[in-house]
């Protein structure tokens, strides 16, 4: 056999375990309700969850938690995901700014001791891009 | 009134540059033609190059009138309106130009242009080139040209154009309905973010490199096309190795912005867009080492092929990937979708399928070597370090595609709920470390057997001395770091360590070559002192990321939820304003709020800033000095640069050093409040330091209830655990943001109150404007009151004052050290030393005959000798 084909034959397998790392590493969206599942079954893989803050009747969020002067690494909220499943969510960082405008809200982390820890959170605000209002009360002609 | 004169003039310049770069392509192409060539008959080729300068001009013409609409505030134009702002300083305005897609479209462009009609022009020793490489170059101009071509035939919509006006573009808008002539006032301005001078620059130096990466491409496939099939990469190399470097640069500008402006704490997130370029650049690099070893030992063309024909087809892939809109959730910070994916999909297929068809036509033609490569020949670890590139190139594709999977399979039916890696440092780092360490020991024993005679004992002799540098170099460090407390780290982690030696193995290996060429042919350096500089850039990243060390831990005490106690890092602490914080070996203190001022160095307290009803404008409430200059005076009228940036002093002293720094927070209606690093820069490391929240500025404060005090002068009293004194009360002529008429009657209190740090002076004002009685309190920020002059009881010669007491202004602060990373930087710029070199002598060689190689290659043999 040439050396060339050895080499081929080991990139080709390094290529091969790449993909199948990468298949172990990737992360799912999931609803929280398997998120719970997979914690009961000892399993602390990272999973991503999609939801958005759960609100009152006028578009209040509700139970949000942040006291900086207290704990600033401390923030917790309840997100309901598209099950409509609620869920205490525990972020030890600081409230991201901006976090009561969003939209929706993707979270990666997991299920720990009854509430989901997050160690990211990705927020998708509507008016982030979409500018689709003019004020028109400031404009002249 | 609006002007849709320039509107037009651009957008009849996109066509006419469409329809240029079609009769340019289609003429060179006739003009590539084999019969044409032997006829001689230039008639074709004319007839390109006069559409390719029509092209050229039209291009032109389109930067110009868009850049006129930015440039003249047409808020008419959507493009100036969501772009732009009447307070944009002139050189943001040029960042304006390319935020949008169709900005950043017309900008590839450009460069394409100039590109080509450079290769139009230096190409006219060696004539053959010109038709078939033309014709490439216009082809992909159609394709670029289309995206903002802006035609709607039907339902099918070809492009979206800049010139679009506002009413086309909100056509619902009631505004429009009522006067079609409505122009906005001000535009809703350029992203906080991208006001940065890097920005200014970073987009063209990036995209110079996606034009330049056409070069060796266009020379490619010209090579399969006209049966040239190592004739092109003489005139391909330099041209390779000039994309690679302006690519190479606009990476790092792109990674240094991101480590000065956002506040993820690093360079490098990982992020689907920074990916979608280091992926085709790996592979560019692979490209041109076996270009290389082709032009030395006749071998690799086939591999030469597929590395540059994927480093193209990668950059339309990083096109596709960040302004299809296909990463989504992915990414944080990919163009707005404009719905030109099926556009940019099908120049992406178009150009793919071109190339690979061409490519496995010709297979069985190009020709190939039976030769077996000894393991003792450069060649060999050349191939292998470009092998080695390529799968580093292949596991970021991999990842950075997974949203890709999960659109595909669901365009084919199958629902996919694929995420990237939770943790996508951990998971990069795992297969982009190893691949650090097998590039940095490649480079170091690829170059010193290119460079030395290819046998065993000369490669031992010319091994020994960097190996024992490096041993030696390397274990004082460690030792070093280890058992004294020299640097803020302790090198023991054994992958890390194993990185840092084979990259200082590298960087000596190379210094060698360069020392070894000081006596011959410095000109022939530049591939060494670029694999120096990849070296000290791997040893920067190892450092500066591997060591990065938070020293905003919380040590309070005070936590909430004790069930998580261990694993959870705290690594935020809030400062109350002017009370110190012990933060690793620093004493750190929060000191107010400050704004930066035109024609003020520095930055400004905000206390001495009255703020009036234009946002631009403020006025002065002492005077503004700066050292012993007084730049200006109380009263002034005060221009602020840009009032949605507050600065936070924040003062670290330790027994060593004090020094200031100045984190940012901006801000902005649209994108709520971003923070920016500030960083102080040592020679052994940089101290990053953000704000990762302050109180929400819009929110009203709580000003508790008022408390009412009756003083007479020189009483004191205590407000809020302060002393104060009540000096007396003085008339004023003049009340900053009021004005007074004939029989308005102004009066100040003079009090003093003694803080920690010093003592404030307050003057709230009791005036009578127009027989009412109207209050100007006063508000210390510092101390967290406000003061009100309520009333004068001029019979008892007291005075009533009250006072409202807030919570204390305070921020909430993240930093952390980050050692060596100057390495990174210095490597960046000797890697880009070493490019530009070897582009000289590439392009000498290039230029030259073959006689002037075998002259290269001769010295070469004599270096050996």
């Amino acid at each position: 056999m040439k050396k060339s084909h050895i080499i081929g034959i080991i990139v080709i397998a390094m290529a091969i375990g790449i993909i199948m790392t990468t298949a172990g590493d990737a992360s799912t969206y999931v609803s929280f309700g398997d998120a719970i599942e997979l914690a009961k079954d000892g399993n602390s893989t990272k999973v991503h969850v999609v939801g958005r803050l759960k609100k009152d009747d006028q578009g209040h969020i509700v139970g949000m938690h942040y006291e900086p002067m207290k704990d600033p690494n401390y923030f917790a909220f309840t997100l309901v995901d598209t099950n409509r499943f609620e869920q205490r969510v525990v972020y030890f960082n600081p409230k991201p700014q901006d976090f009561e405008r969003s939209e929706q809200v993707v979270i990666t982390g997991n299920m720990q001791n009854e509430v989901f820890v997050a160690d990211k959170i990705l927020l998708k605000c509507p008016s982030k891009y979409t500018e689709n209002e003019i004020q028109t009360n400031t404009a002249g002609i | 009134m609006i002007n849709t004169l320039i509107g037009d003039f651009g957008h009849a310049s996109v066509i006419v540059a469409f329809v240029a770069a079609i009769v340019a392509s289609y003429a060179y192409f006739m003009a590539a033609r084999q019969k044409t060539e032997e006829s001689g008959d230039t008639t074709w080729r004319k007839l390109a190059r006069g559409a390719f300068y029509v092209h050229s001009i039209a291009v032109v013409a389109i930067i110009f009138s868009l850049f006129n609409i930015i440039y003249e505030h047409r808020y008419e134009y959507y493009y100036a309106w969501s772009h732009s702002s009447n307070h944009l300083p002139v050189h943001y305005m040029i960042s304006c130009f390319w935020e949008g897609q169709e900005g950043s479209f017309l900008l590839w462009m450009f460069w394409h242009v100039a590109l080509g009609v450079v290769l139009m022009n230096a190409g006219k020793k060696n004539k053959q080139w010109e038709a078939p490489v033309m014709a490439i170059f216009s082809f992909v101009q159609i394709f670029i040209s289309s995206m903002i071509l802006g035609v709607v035939i039907g339902d099918f919509k070809l492009g979206s154009s800049p010139f679009i006006l506002m009413r086309d573009f909100m056509a619902d808008a009631p505004v429009f309905a009522m006067d079609p002539n409505f122009k906005p006032a001000d535009g809703t301005g350029l992203n906080p973010l991208l006001q940065n001078y890097w920005m200014v620059i970073h987009p063209p130096t990036l995209f110079l490199g996606y034009a330049a990466s056409l070069v060796p491409f266009a020379f490619a496939i010209a090579g399969l096309w006209k049966g040239k099939f190592s004739e092109w990469i003489r005139p391909a190399l330099p041209w390779s190795h000039f994309a690679a470097v302006t690519l190479g640069i606009g990476i790092m500008m792109g990674a240094y912005w991101a480590y000065e402006t956002l506040n993820f704490g690093g360079y490098w997130n990982w992020d689907p867009v920074e990916n979608a370029v280091y992926i085709p650049w790996l592979v560019l690099v692979g490209g041109i080492h076996t270009m290389i070893a082709y032009r030395r030992s006749k071998q690799g063309l086939r591999a030469t092929f597929i590395l540059v024909i994927t480093s193209f087809v990668l950059i339309l892939y990083a096109t596709f990937l960040t302004r299809s809109g296909i990463l989504g959730n992915a990414s944080v910070h990919s163009f707005t979708d404009l719905g030109l994916s099926g556009q940019l999909f099908t120049y992406m297929m178009a150009f793919t399928v071109l190339a690979i068809g061409l490519l496995v036509y010709n297979w069985k033609k190009i020709p190939t070597t039976e030769k077996e490569l000894s393991t003792y020949s450069a060649e060999f670890w050349v191939f292998i370090g470009a092998a080695v590139l390529c799968l580093a190139a292949f596991q970021v594709l991999v990842t950075t595609s997974i949203p890709v999977y999960n659109s595909f399979l669901g365009f084919i039916g199958i629902e996919s709920n694929a995420a990237l890696p939770a943790d996508q440092i951990a998971h990069y780092t795992k297969f982009q470390l190893w691949a650090g360490v097998a590039i940095a020991i490649l480079t170091g024993i690829g170059q010193l057997l290119w460079w030395k005679k290819a046998n065993k004992k000369s490669f031992k002799d010319a091994i020994t001395m960097p190996l024992m540098l490096t041993l030696l170099f390397a274990s004082l460090v460690i030792i070093l770091s280890n058992k004294f407390d020299i640097f803020t780290f302790k090198l023991d982690n054994p992958v890390y360590i194993l990185l840092f030696v084979v990259s200082l193995f590298a960087v000596f290996a190379n210094f060698s070559i360069i020392l070894g060429l000081l006596q011959k042919k410095i000109t022939l350096s530049g591939g060494a002192v670029a694999h120096i500089g990849i070296a000290l850039m791997l040893i920067g990243i190892l450092f500066s990321s591997g060591y990065s060390n938070i020293i905003s831990q919380n040590n309070s005490g005070m936590l909430y939820s004790r069930e998580f106690p261990d694993e959870i890092n705290r690594d935020n602490v809030l400062l109350w304003r002017n009370t110190p914080v012990q933060m690793d070996r620093f004493k750190v203190s929060y000191h107010g709020q400050f704004q930066e001022v035109k024609g003020v160095p520095g930055y400004v307290n905000k206390e001495l800033l009255y703020q009036t009803d234009d946002m631009y404008k403020a006025i002065a409430r002492g005077n503004i000095q700066v050292k012993d200059k007084v730049y200006f005076e109380t009263g002034d009228t005060l221009d602020l640069i840009s009032p949605e940036n507050t600065y936070y002093e924040v003062s670290y002293a330790s027994e060593k050093e004090n020094f200031v720094l100045y984190p940012r927070a901006q801000v902005n209606p649209n994108m709520g409040l971003l923070a920016s690093p500030d960083i102080k820069h040592f020679a052994g490391k940089d101290l990053y330091t953000h704000v990762s929240t302050v109180p929400d500025p819009n929110e009203e404060k709580d000003w508790g209830e008022l408390q009412e005090y009756e003083v007479s002068a020189g009483d004191t009293l205590v407000i809020n655990d302060y002393i104060a004194v009540f000096n007396g009360i003085e008339q004023i002529e003049q009340v900053p943001g009021v004005q007074l008429a004939e029989g308005d009657v102004a009066v100040q209190a003079a009090m003093k109150i003694m803080g920690e740090r010093k003592n404030y002076h307050a003057h709230p004002v009791l005036m009578i404007k127009d027989q009412m009685m109207g209050r100007v309190p006063e508000i210390i920020e510092d101390l967290g009151i406000r003061i009100t002059f309520l009333n004068i009881d001029t019979e008892n010669h007291k005075f009533k004052i009250g006072v409202n007491v807030t919570q204390k202004d305070y921020i909430i602060l993240k930093a952390m050290e980050k050692p060596f990373v100057n390495i990174l930087w210095i490597g960046t710029i000797i890697m880009s030393i070493g490019f530009v070199m070897a582009i000289v002598r590439r392009n000498k060689e290039g230029n030259g005959g073959e006689g002037k190689v075998t002259k290269v290659r001769e010295e070469r043999k004599a270096q050996v000798a």
